[in-house]
C-alpha cells in the first residue's frame, strides 16, 4: 500500500519574503533569457544570431517611421492589456479581448458607414463611444452567464470571441460590403472624418497613441489610489475577505469585464478607423490574445503594461522584417512570444519558491 | 526513595531517547538540541505556545520530518526514522488534530487504509469490535464516516492506531475538538493503554487536563526545551510561566453591573448552510445588550459558521427583522451597512478572511475601517488617514511587526489577531461579535484581547463571542448558551452556570431525544 521511496527528488519551497526587486525583475530576465535562447535556435537554423537579433530588435526602430510602427501596433496591445489586467487582478479571467476588439470595429465602424461619406465631426466621437459600447456589450454576455449560472468566464468569453470574428465575416461578406468593391469582402472605406487625425505626416501614427497613454496613466490612478482599485485587488488575492469587508463580488464582475470589454472595443474602433480605413475580415493579427502576454510581462501594472506593449510590439516588428530580410518564417514571432511567457512564468515560480532536492522523498501517506 | 526510583528508572533504556535534536527552517530554528526520554508506559505532557516547536518535535519522532542533527534511540538502539510507515512498523502510531478520513467511506475502510497490511473487511470489523469493546471506544464498523459526530471520528483515528498495538502513542491536541465529556472518557482509554505499557506522548495548551492526566511534562519555548516537571504537583499558573516563560495576569469578568438596552437582537433566525458540509441553524433567538458579553459555546461544526455569516451580513437573512442592530432591522443589509448601523466582526480564520496575507497592514486596515474612519474622500483612498489608524492599532495593541507597511502574512498568529481585534475595537463598534477571540493564540497575548474586550464592553458595547473555548468563555462572559445541532439553548447567567449542564449541551443531549432526532433529520435532508 506504501512504498518509501529513495532517489533524488526535486521539491518547491516556499521562500521566506519576497523580493520585490525581483519581482519586477523578473520581466527583464525572462527577455534576456528569451533572446539567449533565440539566438540558439537561429544558429540551429544557420544565421548569424547577432545578425538576427539586431535585424529582429534594432532596425525595426532605428527610423522615425519604425517607431512610429511600433506605436501603432504597441497601441491595441496596451489598450486590451490594460482592460485585461483588471480582470485578471480581481481572478476574472476574461480571455476574450479578440472578441470584444471585433465587436468594437464593428459597431464603431457600423457608425462610420452609416454617416456615409459626407460625416460631420461629430462622427468620430460617435464611432469612439459606439466602440466602447460594443466591447462592453460582447463582455456583458460573459458577465451576465458568471454572475446569473457561474458560467465559466474563460469559456465563455474565447467562444464569444469566435462567434464576433464570424459575424464581422458575415457584415463583410454580405449587408456592408463595398458595393463599388468588385466583390472584395471589405467595406467601403471611411469618410476623412471618420478617420483618426494622423500626428505626424509620412507616418501611420494616430491619435489613438495618446489616448491609450492617458488612459494607462488614469488606470493606475484607479488601481492605486481609489477604492474600487483596492476592493478589485482583495477579491483577487481573498474573496472571503471582500467579503467580509462588503466588497460585491458581483458588482466587481460586472465592473472589471465591461471595463476590459468597453477598452478592448476601443482598441478595435482605432485599428479600423486608424490604420486600416474600413472593415474587412481580419482587422486583428491576434492582439487581443496577445495581449494576456502583455498583461502579465507587465505584471498587471498599468505602467509595466505600456512597457510591455512596446516589447511585443517590437517582436511583431522584428518578425516581419526578419521574415523579409532573412527569409526566416513568420512564426519566429510567435516563438519568441511563447518563450517570452514561459520565462516570464517560470522566473515567477522561481522568485517565489526555491528548488530543494530532497535525497529520500517521503511516500504520501494514504488516508 | 524518589532518587533510587529514579536510578531503576535509569537501568531500564527508556522507550523513545532523543538526544541534541535539532531542526532548521528558512528563518527559524524550529528545535534546538532536544533532548526528551519517554518511559515506557507513562502518559507524558508535551506542553508549550504555538510556534515553541511542539509538532516540528512530533513530526521528526514520526517520520514525517527528518532532523538536521541529533540521534534517536529506540528501547536503546539507535535508529533513524525515515518516514511514517517504517515509524509504524518500529511501533510509533499518532492520532492528529486534523483527521485524515474519507468522508464516504465506512468506519473499517477507513480503518482497512491506515494500516500497511490489513487483513479482510470483515475480519477487521470483528478485530475493530474486539479493540473497541477492550478500550470503552465503542464504533460501528459499517457506518460511514459522514454521519460520525467529531469525537466519533477521532474514536476511528484512535482505534486505527490501537490496531497496530503501538508502543508509542502520540496525540496532538485531542480535546481540541471534544466536549468534556467525551475528553473524559478519552483519558480513562488512555490511562489504560498506558497502565498496559504503551507510552503516551500528548500534546496540549490546557494546562487543566495536563495536570489531571499526565505524570510528567516536558516544556518547550521557542525550540527548546526549558522544563520537564511533575504536572500534577504544579499549579496551572505555574505551568503557564514555565510556558510563556513570564509572569501574566488572566483578566476576568467582574460579575454584576447593569444591563443596558439591548443592541443586537436576534429573533427567529433560521438559515440554510452556505458551503457544502455546513450545519444549518434553526430557529435561534437571542439578545445582547450594551454592555453585555454573550458567549456562545459549542463544538466546532455545529452551525457556528452559518450563524456567524448570517450576523456579519455574508449572508443576508430571509426577513429584515431577523436580526436587529440598535433597534433598527438589519438581516436584508450586507456586511458594509450593518458596519454603517454599528456592527464590527472578527471572523474565525485570520489569514484568508479576516485579513489578505498579501497586503500590507495599513491596506488590511482599511478593508473594514473605510466605513466607520472615514478613510476615503470621492472614491479615493486617503492613504495618510489609513496610516495612521493602522498605526494606532499597532501602538493600542503593541501588535509586533515590521511596520504598517509589512504584509499581513508577515505577522505571528497572536499579533495579527491582535491586530484584527483592535481594527475592529477602534472603530467603537456599538456591537461587536467575535469569533474565537484567541484561538492559537499564546497566552499573554488572549490575556491582553480578554483585557480590551472587557473594556470595550465597560464602554458599553455589546459582545458576542461564539468560541470552542469554555474556559475562555466561562471567564469573561456575563451570559453563556450553547450552539449545538444549528439550535440554541436557553441563555444561562455564567456564574450560575452549571458545567456539566453546559457540557451536556455540547454533546447534543441536553434536549428530549426527540428533537434530537428531529434535527438530525433536518441536518441530513439539508445535506441531500
Amino acid at each position: 500500500m506504501m512504498r518509501v521511496e529513495s532517489g533524488v527528488r526535486p521539491r518547491l519551497e516556499a521562500r521566506i519574503g519576497t523580493s520585490r526587486t525581483m519581482v519586477y525583475l523578473t520581466p527583464v530576465l525572462a527577455v534576456i533569457l528569451t533572446m539567449a535562447c533565440g539566438s540558439i535556435l537561429f544558429a540551429a537554423l544557420g544565421h548569424h544570431p547577432p545578425a538576427v537579433l539586431s535585424a529582429f530588435f534594432i532596425q525595426p526602430i532605428s527610423s522615425v517611421y519604425g517607431l512610429a510602427e511600433l506605436t501603432v501596433k504597441a497601441t491595441p496591445l496596451v489598450l486590451c492589456a490594460i482592460g485585461l489586467s483588471f480582470g485578471f487582478r480581481a481572478n476574472v479571467w476574461n480571455i476574450g479581448a479578440e472578441g470584444q476588439l471585433t465587436l468594437g470595429a464593428i459597431a464603431g465602424g457600423g457608425v462610420a458607414l452609416w454617416a456615409g461619406d459626407d460625416a460631420a465631426a461629430w462622427v468620430l466621437p460617435a464611432m469612439i463611444l459606439a466602440g466602447l459600447l460594443g466591447g462592453a456589450a460582447w463582455a456583458a454576455i460573459p458577465a451576465f452567464l458568471k454572475t446569473r449560472f457561474n458560467a465559466n468566464e474563460i469559456l465563455t468569453s474565447l467562444m464569444l470571441t469566435y462567434v464576433a470574428i464570424l459575424l464581422l465575416s458575415y457584415l463583410v461578406h454580405g449587408p456592408w460590403k463595398d458595393p463599388d468593391g468588385y466583390s472584395f469582402p471589405q467595406s467601403r472605406m471611411f469618410a476623412d472624418s471618420a478617420l483618426l487625425p494622423l500626428l505626424s505626416t509620412g507616418t501611420r501614427l494616430h491619435l489613438g497613441a495618446p489616448i491609450t497613454l492617458f488612459l494607462a496613466l488614469g488606470a493606475w490612478w484607479v488601481m492605486a489610489r481609489m477604492f474600487i482599485g483596492f476592493q478589485i485587488k482583495v477579491v483577487g488575492l481573498t474573496p472571503a475577505a471582500a467579503g467580509l469587508a462588503g466588497f460585491s463580488v458581483k458588482r466587481l464582475i460586472w465592473v472589471t469585464l465591461l471595463t476590459g470589454g468597453a477598452l478592448s472595443g476601443l482598441a478595435g474602433l482605432f485599428e479600423v478607423a486608424g490604420p486600416i480605413g474600413q472593415l474587412q475580415p481580419t482587422i486583428s493579427p491576434g492582439y487581443g490574445f496577445t495581449a494576456i502576454i502583455v498583461a502579465f510581462l507587465g505584471r498587471l501594472h498599468p505602467l509595466g503594461i505600456l512597457v510591455a506593449g512596446l516589447f511585443i510590439a517590437l517582436s511583431y516588428l522584428g518578425g516581419e522584417t526578419v521574415q523579409i530580410q532573412l527569409g526566416l518564417p513568420l512564426a519566429v514571432s510567435g516563438v519568441f512570444q511563447g518563450m517570452l511567457l514561459f520565462f516570464l512564468l517560470a522566473s515567477d515560480v522561481l522568485v517565489r519558491y526555491r528548488i530543494r532536492w530532497d535525497r529520500a522523498a517521503l511516500p504520501q501517506e494514504a488516508g | 526513595m524518589a532518587e533510587q526510583d529514579g536510578m531503576a528508572e535509569q537501568d531500564r533504556p527508556a522507550r523513545l531517547q532523543l538526544s541534541g535534536i535539532s531542526k532548521q527552517f528558512p528563518g527559524c530554528l524550529a528545535n534546538d538540541q532536544v533532548d526528551l526520554a519517554l518511559a515506557p508506559g507513562e502518559i507524558h505532557a508535551l506542553l508549550g505556545e504555538n510556534g515553541a516547536g511542539k509538532s516540528t518535535l512530533v513530526k521528526i519522532i514520526y517520520g514525517v520530518l527528518r532532523a538536521d542533527s541529533g540521534e534517536i534511540h529506540w528501547d536503546g538502539q539507535p535508529v533513524s526514522i525515515a518516514s511514517p510507515s517504517q515509524a509504524r512498523r518500529m511501533g510509533i502510531a499518532m492520532v492528529f488534530q486534523h483527521f485524515s478520513l474519507f468522508e464516504s467511506m465506512t468506519v473499517a475502510e477507513n480503518i482497512a487504509l491506515g494500516l500497511d497490511h490489513g487483513p479482510d473487511l470483515d475480519r477487521l470489523a470483528a478485530q475493530v469490535g474486539e479493540v473497541g469493546r477492550r478500550y470503552g471506544l465503542t464504533l460501528e464498523p459499517e457506518r460511514v464516516v459522514h454521519d460520525l459526530s467529531v469525537g466519533e471520528r477521532q474514536r476511528v483515528e484512535i482505534v486505527r492506531c490501537l490496531m497496530q498495538n503501538p508502543r508509542l502513542l502520540i496525540m496532538d491536541e485531542p480535546t481540541s475538538v471534544l466536549t468534556p465529556g467525551e475528553a473524559e472518557s478519552l483519558f480513562k482509554t488512555l490511562r489504560q493503554l498506558a497502565d498496559e505499557g504503551c507510552t503516551i506522548l500528548y500534546i496540549s495548551h490546557k494546562l487543566q487536563e495536563i495536570r489531571t492526566l499526565c505524570d510528567r511534562a516536558t516544556v518547550m519555548r521557542a525550540g527548546r526545551i526549558v522544563a520537564t516537571c511533575d504536572p500534577r504537583h504544579e499549579t496551572a499558573h505555574d505551568l503557564a510561566r514555565l510556558m510563556i516563560g513570564e509572569d501574566f495576569s488572566r483578566a476576568s469578568k467582574t460579575a454584576g453591573g447593569t444591563r443596558g438596552a439591548a443592541r443586537l437582537q436576534v429573533r427567529g433566525l433560521s438559515m440554510a448552510a452556505a458551503a457544502m458540509h455546513g450545519t444549518p441553524i434553526t430557529h435561534i433567538e437571542f439578545e445582547v445588550a450594551a454592555g453585555e458579553i454573550l458567549a456562545i459555546a459549542g463544538v466546532a461544526g455545529n452551525g457556528q459558521n452559518t450563524l456567524l455569516a448570517a450576523l456579519s451580513g455574508e449572508q443576508l437573512c430571509a426577513s429584515a427583522g431577523d436580526i436587529r442592530i440598535e433597534g433598527q432591522d438589519a438581516g436584508d443589509l450586507g456586511p458594509r451597512r450593518r458596519r454603517r448601523l454599528g456592527l464590527a466582526f472578527v471572523p474565525e480564520e485570520r489569514l484568508g478572511h479576516g485579513a489578505v496575507p498579501e497586503m500590507s497592514l495599513a491596506d488590511n486596515a482599511l478593508l473594514t475601517g473605510y466605513e466607520r474612519q472615514d478613510l476615503l474622500s470621492r472614491g479615493s483612498i486617503m492613504f495618510s488617514r489609513t496610516r495612521d489608524y493602522a498605526q494606532r492599532i499597532v501602538q493600542s495593541f503593541q501588535v509586533v511587526s515590521g511596520g504598517v507597511g509589512s504584509h499581513a502574512g508577515s505577522l505571528s498568529g497572536g499579533n495579527l489577531q491582535k491586530f484584527i481585534i483592535g481594527r475592529e475595537l477602534l472603530q467603537k463598534p456599538k456591537v461587536l461579535v467575535v469569533a474565537h477571540p484567541t484561538w492559537g493564540v499564546d497566552a499573554g497575548a488572549a490575556a491582553a484581547i480578554h483585557t480590551a474586550l472587557l473594556d470595550l464592553a465597560g464602554q458599553g458595547t455589546a459582545i458576542l463571542i461564539v468560541s470552542q473555548d469554555l474556559d475562555e468563555l466561562l471567564q469573561i462572559s456575563d451570559r453563556i448558551a450553547v450552539l449545538s445541532d444549528g439550535r440554541l439553548s436557553e441563555c444561562m447567567l455564567t456564574a450560575e452556570a452549571d458545567i456539566g449542564r453546559i457540557g451536556l449541551l455540547m454533546g447534543g443531549h441536553g434536549r428530549s431525544e426527540g428533537d434530537v432526532n428531529d434535527a438530525g433529520g433536518e441536518r441530513r435532508a439539508a445535506q441531500t
